[in-house]
């Protein structure tokens, strides 16, 4: 997998979420557990617009100085005995961690959740070498039984309801027992306690590597991080460039920012601390530990007017409030990063060609930016890249850039516009049937095929107002 | 006080007792109005669908409009968020960064202005009925108007407010995007419509025209017989 998932044109996937009413009925109720839960967790905080101040603050400061934490980082890293790899691309990432793997001759290998691992491929990548890879993240283990793309960054199974993961168990692993979820947890569990316990290699993301001790710091809701690090003898960690924080202190902030953002829980069950490897007197942790920090892409946004975007923490708050991914469900998206954010970054990572329609596919309601810990205006990102698939890229449509032509010439002539206000009624009279309209022409169609739209008033405002000028009234309602 | 009114263009067309409630109302509270002529339309619709030069050219026009106005006043959350998002998009144009901040600086959406520059919330208003209000997105979120507009219905004699479900979720209009997303629209206007209809409510109101239109078309569509209103034709009701 890559950032981009699938073929089908957006139009049909957009459909297919519309009409998936199971995926709908699970987003939408989760999207409501997720959004008291963050009221409530940001109320408990208190002052929570100071502490999005301070997020972004710390964000801002980190990506600035990014060369400089990225050295340290790396030195602190070395200093207790990791290795450290930057992966220009995809390929280079997942060619080190492959020859990592082969040089272990590791034969099975558990992963923790981690999106930057999905973003360059790397499961299908360590496949190709004849290792066998196991997701141990809930979701993501029922979505690699599934061979289904994540739909959430967050919980990437959350398209799923547990009539279906019951229905996926018992096909793929021979579940015999009921929907229950503290069933299927458990049932989950024992089988990946097994694979654990026989892992040659760890593999995780990382939510934040602290810059001035080296530590990849990880938060699971399930600790499932914690025994893929601490179990198998070799650990890698890969992490986006960008995700890191300058110290312990810093780390702190955005992790009550991302906990309480993600779930609206003060504390994710789990945060796990890894530095470097095992020393002598430690009774686990790896013996040796690889840091790949991958760029593909990330530098090329760092000084452009998107260098906010990679503030994101990936707590996926923008995703949980945004009613257009209520609707269209995550695989609609067709990239790995759906919702707000993927619509922001997919075409700064990979480009405009396969994510042109994403910056679209928003209603500019502003509850992502609203939303977001870090303060990203992700609206008005949303506005600028289509601001540059118009101007730069060229890729509207043809009819549209004339009616914006058009537009242009109406609004920029008074006299134009003046008799527009005359002609409005007369114009669509044909299609006017008691004030109303139920089937119009042209761009109005996609309007009324769902909902009626005004006719033009008898007599437009300021018609009236030069009327009234000359001693006219209103007499709309009962004075 | 001297108050130019922005009609803005839908309000100007379709909705067109929406500004003269609008021009009643801002008298009843002592204001002298005038309508600048010259204004045209505010430049979201080719704003935000990336046209960037084109829509300078009908922001240029209302900047040309109002250089005069001492306040402009418009009923609509939306469109006064865009008038107040000029300085950035004309920032270090040497020719038009001044007029973008002056024009920004003196222009209110309605109720921002009775409640904040006027310091009114009863204008002696009598409604009856069961309403219920739709906080519009750019109005809460671009233009940071969230209590103004319920502060005033509040004093309406006769006026029983409910509360909205899941108030703050958009409806579906965004402009373009009930256009060219009308799928997406229409599943977001449903759920709006869905929620209203759970209110009871006899009446739906708010403060942008174009959601307006968007939910009561749908509701309309579904044969339902709630009455929608912006909320100036209830400011403006007395019984
Ligand atoms: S953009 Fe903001 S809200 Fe969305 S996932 Fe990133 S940090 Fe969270």
């Amino acid at each position: 997998m890559s950032i981009k998932i699938g073929n089908a044109p957006f139009e049909s996937r957009v459909q297919d979420g519309i009409k998936n009413d199971f995926m709908r009925k699970a987003v939408s109720s989760a999207q409501g557990r997720f959004r008291s839960g963050r009221l409530v967790a940001a109320e408990e905080l208190g002052n929570w617009e100071e502490w999005r101040t301070l997020g972004e603050e710390i964000r801002s400061h980190t990506l600035e100085n990014l060369d400089y934490y990225l050295e340290q980082l790396s030195d602190e890293v070395s200093k207790r005995g990791g290795n450290v790899f930057f992966a220009q691309t995809a390929e280079e990432a997942n060619e080190y961690i492959k020859e990592v793997v082969k040089k272990k001759e590791a034969k099975k290998i558990v992963k923790s959740k981690s999106m930057v691992t999905e973003e360059i491929g790397l499961n299908h990548a360590l496949e190709e070498v004849g290792s066998e890879v196991i997701e141990t993240d809930l979701g993501e283990w029922i979505l690699q039984l599934d061979e289904d793309p994540p739909s959430h960054i967050v919980t990437p199974a959350l398209h799923k309801d547990k009539g279906q993961i019951r229905e996926t168990f018992a096909v793929k692993k021979g579940y015999d027992k009921s929907d229950r979820p503290e069933e299927l947890a458990l049932f989950a569990r024992e089988q990946l306690r097994q694979e654990f316990l026989q892992a040659d290699v760890g593999i995780t993301g990382c939510n934040f590597a602290v810059a001035e001790s080296g530590a990849i710091t990880l938060v699971t809701n399930e600790g499932n991080a914690r025994l893929a690090t601490a179990l198998p003898d070799t650990q890698i960690s890969v992490m986006g460039m960008e995700r890191i924080v300058p110290t312990w202190e810093e780390l702190e902030v955005m992790v009550s920012l991302l906990t309480r953002a993600a779930v609206g829980q003060k504390l994710t069950s789990y945060v796990t601390s890894l530095t470097g490897t095992r020393l002598e007197d430690e009774v686990d942790g790896p013996e040796e530990f690889h840091l790949v920090i991958l760029d593909n892409g990330r530098s090329k946004i760092l000084g452009t007017e998107f260098q906010a975007a990679l503030h994101c923490i990936r707590c996926a708050s923008c995703i949980n409030v945004c009613p257009v991914y209520r609707h269209v469900g995550g695989h609609a998206y067709g990239s790995i990063y759906p919702g707000p954010i993927g619509a922001v970054l997919s075409p700064l990572l990979d480009g405009y060609d396969d994510h042109k329609e994403l910056p679209y596919a928003s209603s500019l309601c502003g509850a992502c930016t609203e939303a977001c810990p870090v303060k990203i205006p992700l609206h008005e990102m949303l506005i600028r890249h289509r601001q540059i698939i118009v101007e730069r890229e060229n890729k509207a449509p043809k009819t549209e850039k004339m009616m914006m032509k058009g537009y242009a010439k109406w609004a920029s002539s008074p006299a134009a516009y003046k008799m527009s206000t005359k002609v409005a009624r007369p114009a669509l009279k044909l299609w006017t049937k008691d004030e109303s309209i139920s089937s119009g022409p042209g761009p109005l169609k996609g309007w009324t095929d769902s909902r009626n739209f005004p006719a033009p008033s008898k007599q437009s405002f300021r018609a009236w107002y030069k009327e009234r000028q000359k001693g006219g009234s209103y007499n709309g309602n009962p004075k | 006080m001297k108050v130019s009114l922005f009609i803005t263009c839908l309000c100007d067309i379709f909705s067109t007792n929406v500004g003269k409630d609008t021009v009643e109302i801002l008298e009843r509270v002592g204001c002298e109005v005038d309508f600048p002529e010259l204004q045209t339309c505010c430049g979201q619709p080719a704003y935000n669908s990336g046209y960037l030069k084109d829509s300078k050219e009908a922001m240029k026009q209302m900047m040309r409009a109002f250089r005069d106005s001492e306040y402009v006043v418009g009923p609509s959350g939306s469109c006064v968020g865009m008038l107040r998002e000029y300085p950035e998009v004309f920032a270090g144009d040497p020719d038009w960064e001044e007029p973008a901040k002056e024009l920004a600086a003196k222009s209110y959406e309605l109720t921002q202005f009775l409640v904040d520059v006027i310091g009114v919330v009863d204008i002696g208003s009598t409604f009856k009925g069961r309403v219920t209000y739709h906080p519009s997105c750019h109005m809460t979120r671009i233009l940071g108007v969230k209590d103004a507009p319920k502060a005033l219905l509040q004093q309406v004699k006769g006026v029983e407010l409910v509360e909205l479900p899941i108030a703050e979720d958009c409806c579906g209009f965004g402009g373009t995007f009930a256009v060219k997303h009308a799928a997406i629209s229409e599943q977001m206007v449903s759920e709006k419509s869905q929620h209203v209809s759970e209110t009871n409510a006899e009446f739906l109101v708010g403060g942008d025209m174009g959601c307006l239109l968007n939910i009561g078309g749908r509701m309309a569509r579904e044969g339902k017989k709630v009455e929608v209103m912006h909320i100036t034709g209830i400011l403006n009701y007395r019984q």
